[in-house]
This record gives C-alpha cells, sequence and structure tokens, in this order.
C-alpha cells in the first residue's frame, strides 16, 4: 500500500479551496492553472496578474516543502517524473514531451484543467465542466491501466 | 485599470501561494502520487491511493461555499464583475479537449497545477514538459481559435 495520506490530502484540499475562493471573491477570476499558464503572452494587460499568480505560486510550494519537509515528494526521494512503460522502449524525453504537448493543446481546446474545471467549474455546478472532469478522469485513467505505468 | 492596482496583486498572489502550498501539503505535486490515484487496477490489490479525492472534494466544497457568497454580491472585491464563464455549450472541442487533457495527465501524471509548482523541486525533464505544455496551449489557440479568443478579448476589456 502506498502512502495513502487522507489528513495532509484533505488539508491541501481546503487550501486549493481556499486559494480558488480568494481569486473569485476578490478577482472576480477562476483559479484554472491551464487559463492562467496558457495566456502568459502579451499583449494582454492581464499578463501581470497571471504572472504574479505563478511565481507565487511556486515560490510557496518551496518554502511549504522547506517549513515540512517530513511531507515530501514521493515519499523521502526528490520529485521525479514518471518514465514510460519499458516494453514500448519509447525514449524519456519524447515521452514527456507528448505528454506536455497534449495537456497544453487539451486544455486550450477543452478550456480548463483539474483545477478550473474540477476545483471551480464543479464547484459552480457547471454542466460543461462535470462532463470535461468525467472524460480526463476516464481518459486518464484508461490510459495509466494501458501503459501500466505506475 | 484594475488588473494592475496593489489589492489586485495582492490577491492573486495570495491566491497562487495557497495553491502552491496545498499542492504540497497534499502531495498532489508528486507524478507518481497521483499516478497511483488513477491506477485502478491496484483496486483489486489494495495498492490504490485514493488521496487525490480526499484533495479536490474539499476543495470544491470550499469553492462552493465562495461561489454562493459571491452570488449575494454585486462584483468580486476588486474588479467590476465576475468573470464567470458564459460559454454553456456541450461540444466536440470540450470533450476532445478534454479526452486530449485526460491522455497528456494519464502518461505523466502531470496537470497544469502540479507542472507549475514542479519548479520548486526541478525535477528532471520538467522544462521539457512545461515547453511543450506552452507551445500545445498556444497550437490549441491557433488550431481553434475562434469562441475562446473571443471571449479572451471580451474578458480583457
Amino acid at each position: 500500500m502506498e502512502a495513502f495520506s487522507p489528513l495532509t490530502a484533505t488539508l491541501g484540499g481546503i487550501l486549493i479551496g481556499l486559494a480558488s475562493a480568494v481569486l473569485w471573491l476578490g478577482n472576480g477570476r477562476i483559479a484554472g492553472i491551464s487559463g492562467i499558464f496558457g495566456q502568459l503572452l502579451p499583449p494582454a494587460q492581464t499578463v501581470v496578474w497571471r504572472l504574479v499568480f505563478l511565481v507565487a505560486l511556486v515560490a510557496a510550494t518551496a518554502l511549504t516543502a522547506l517549513a515540512f519537509p517530513q511531507i515530501g515528494v514521493g515519499g523521502a526521494e526528490p520529485a521525479q517524473l514518471a518514465a514510460p512503460p519499458a516494453a514500448w522502449s519509447i525514449p524519456t524525453p519524447v515521452w514527456i514531451a507528448i505528454a506536455g504537448l497534449l495537456t497544453g493543446i487539451g486544455t486550450k481546446i477543452g478550456n480548463g484543467c483539474t483545477s478550473g474545471h474540477g476545483v471551480c467549474g464543479l464547484a459552480r455546478l457547471s454542466l460543461r465542466s462535470l462532463v470535461a472532469v468525467i472524460v480526463f478522469f476516464s481518459v486518464a485513467i484508461l490510459t495509466v491501466t494501458i501503459t501500466g505505468i505506475v | 485599470m484594475a488588473v494592475l492596482r496593489l489589492p489586485y496583486l495582492a490577491t492573486a498572489a495570495v491566491s497562487g501561494a495557497l495553491f502552491g502550498a496545498g499542492l504540497y501539503v497534499s502531495q498532489m505535486v508528486d507524478p507518481l502520487k497521483v499516478l497511483r490515484f488513477l491506477d485502478f487496477t491496484a483496486i483489486p490489490t489494495g495498492g490504490w491511493d485514493p488521496s487525490l479525492a480526499f484533495v479536490i472534494v474539499p476543495a470544491i466544497l470550499v469553492m462552493f461555499v465562495a461561489v454562493r457568497l459571491g452570488r449575494q454580491r454585486p462584483a468580486p472585491l476588486f474588479d467590476t464583475s465576475f468573470h464567470e464563464p458564459e460559454y454553456r455549450k456541450i461540444d466536440g472541442r470540450l470533450v476532445g479537449g478534454a479526452a486530449l487533457f485526460g491522455l497528456g495527465w494519464g502518461m505523466s501524471g502531470i496537470c497544469p497545477g502540479p507542472a507549475i509548482s514542479l519548479v520548486a523541486f526541478q525535477p528532471d525533464g520538467l522544462w521539457l514538459f512545461l515547453a511543450a505544455m506552452f507551445a500545445g496551449s498556444l497550437a490549441g489557440s491557433v488550431i481553434l481559435p475562434s469562441g475562446h479568443n473571443r471571449r479572451l478579448a471580451d474578458a480583457a476589456r
């Protein structure tokens, strides 16, 4: 059994919910990371707040990691990305690049990811988001089943 | 311009910080832990890690309350209106886009939030993933520019 962590998971979930709540009630914006990241190009003046948000996100990740090293990433190991299934003989960088590309295209075309559709959309009782969430969770679970990547 | 004032940017910073802290504390920053949730084949053997569900449900509940609170107000604190997505149609773009994202997510265990959050740890291959994700996002807006960009233009006004 790989470290099921309901307590830290719930605590982290509350923090993510608060993050979304603050951005919504403060600025009227959906805390959808794919949207915030994908719209980082000028000319929009909204680039500034998006950059501020993302820098704060990285800084807070680093600071909480310093403050609570016992939570850790991947147990006590350093963070690592998943490798492709060994039997498929695909070079890891190719696998990573394809996964990143699909994530970028998919979240742009589908207008959201786990945060925008998953957290904010479901909280707004959006039917569009519910459909998106069901589709991307199902496809991801199917993908993991086929690749046996875990 | 409301979006360049200090309270507005400070709100973005506080939100980003809470988000980053939440991703680390919940361990959703770890791609392998996310993959262990997505691996339903491990359910019969007892090796499944249901943690992700314990992250997203409270997050939704907190945001649900915030959305209710917001509906009682004409506008958010630091802008003139709530930027609620007004597009309601369930179409091929939504389903197709979600499917492509699901495929990428299942290959890597990385969705956009953790992708950014991982910059704090700089694992091998992360910058490649981020560059590919950004390129994919650009490609997506070139392939299907119409509706989304028009809504973006509306939002930026």
